[in-house]
């Protein structure tokens, strides 16, 4: 049961309905949070692969990526750190339609997403179903800048946004999880910003 | 890895003083040993009388001494709702509520050559790694490189004297200096890079980005490069 801050009001007004517990709103500003140096990625040698629990093992090039249905998500994103950013909007393509392309395995349950950087982060697959997820390259309509993940970066704006790996590589499907790279550093395996699922640990 | 979970407990301000005129250092003491690793972070929860909540992430500033006490140095910033309670409001004898220590990756345990490299106030999590260093025994296996615009906005300054302390000035130098102020170079880097070293940035976004190409510049690899971003922390 959290205690009062001798002297603590708060500034809010009304609150954003958007804004997931424990959030604020970042405005117009688009914070950049990485661990390592950011990459220079050429689209010409740029790749996308499925890979593990699948029938079908597929790589596609920056061409034939951008052939593929695109598809756009427009909302909100939100940062474990505690910003979200209201009204953005991606496009690139679903991975329900890479996923169609690669075919799961029966025995499938999560996603790797590994990345030209080698961070990486774990998903359940339904995370990453049914809508719910996409690579994206245009962010409100232009190239995705290099230090926000570009050429292209993976989106799943329902949970915190470390899980939407910039600078994506591939899915590996698996039949089980395993922690990535911020889950093996304290964060949490599943991260639903309405849950404040922020830390390992967190309910 | 599941670690235990982390809990918010009630910290007690043991003392609060000035670093420089925008930034303070908080000395909260905890409800047990911190065991928190240098450069690692703790949220800050404030709670209104109507629930409202909001929270940050800190840096910790003290070296990991077994205490049951850290420091915590925050910047205020104009529009931050809760750096401002902090420097406007918060005193000793107050408490307030926090969760950590946070981070495994943004550490060094003290064993390992380590370059460290900080804008602003980005120096917080690496003056914990420096005085980790220097209160083992191992001062010089950490060395420090910090860029601020001017004299006055030097953390810690009476702490930075030193072979293992290099202070870049970008803007104006103080008298007697023997650098004329500019942005930070590779030719800053170069002498303090050991080989093997990890180098540890810690900065703005871009001052991350330059510290890397420059790092890299001078032959550290990327995969030796640890960076932590302050992206707003209100």
């Amino acid at each position: 049961m959290a205690r009062f801050t001798r002297g603590f009001a708060g500034r809010r007004t009304e609150r954003d309905p958007r804004l997931p517990p424990g959030q604020y709103d970042v405005g117009t500003g688009w914070p950049v949070l990485t661990a390592e140096p950011t990459p220079k990625l050429d689209p010409a040698t740029w790749s996308f692969r499925m890979e593990g629990q699948v029938a079908a093992p597929t790589t596609w090039t920056w061409d034939e990526a951008h052939a593929l249905p695109p598809s756009t998500y427009s909302g909100d994103i939100h940062c474990v750190t505690t910003w979200s950013k209201l009204g953005i909007s991606f496009t690139g393509v679903s991975v329900d339609t890479l996923l169609a392309a690669a075919r799961p395995l029966p025995a499938a349950t999560h996603v790797m997403a590994f990345c030209h950087t080698g961070y990486t982060t774990n998903l359940p697959l339904a995370d990453v179903s049914d809508g719910k997820a996409w690579v994206v390259w245009e962010v409100d309509g232009k190239p995705l800048p290099r230090e926000h993940g570009g050429p292209a970066r993976l989106l799943v704006p329902h949970l915190y946004f470390w899980k939407s790996a910039k600078w994506v590589a591939g899915l590996r499907l698996m039949d089980h999880d395993e922690p990535g790279f911020w889950e093996r550093n304290g964060y949490h395996d599943r991260g639903d910003p309405w849950l404040e699922q922020r830390y390992q640990g967190d309910e | 890895m599941t670690g235990a979970p982390l809990r918010w407990q009630q910290a007690t301000v043991v003392e609060v003083r000035p670093e420089t005129a925008t930034a303070k250092t908080f000395r909260l003491r905890l409800e047990g040993p911190s065991g928190h690793l240098a450069g690692q972070h703790y949220v800050v929860r404030l709670t209104a009388p109507d629930g409202y909540t909001a929270s940050r992430s800190y840096s910790v500033a003290s070296p990991p001494d077994g205490s049951a006490e850290i420091e915590l140095t925050v910047e205020r910033l104009p529009d931050g709702e809760v750096s401002t309670f902090l420097h406007d409001e918060l005193a000793p004898g107050d408490e307030l509520e926090v969760r950590g220590p946070i981070g495994r990756w943004f550490v060094w345990e003290g064993n390992l050559p380590a370059v460290l490299v900080g804008g602003g106030s980005g120096i917080v999590p690496l003056m914990a790694m420096l005085r980790l260093g220097r209160r083992t025994g191992n001062a010089g296996l950490a060395r420090l490189v910090v860029s601020v615009r001017r004299p006055a906005d030097l953390y810690y300054a009476a702490e930075l004297e030193g072979p293992d302390v290099t202070v870049v000035y970008t803007r104006e130098a103080p008298p007697g200096d023997g650098r004329a102020a500019a942005r930070i170079a590779a030719s800053d880097l170069a002498p303090v890079v050991a080989a093997g070293a990890t180098a540890y940035v810690c900065g703005s976004s871009g001052f991350a980005d330059a510290a890397t190409d420059l790092l890299m510049e001078t032959g550290v690899d990327a995969d030796h490069i640890r960076v932590e971003r302050f992206g707003p922390s209100g």
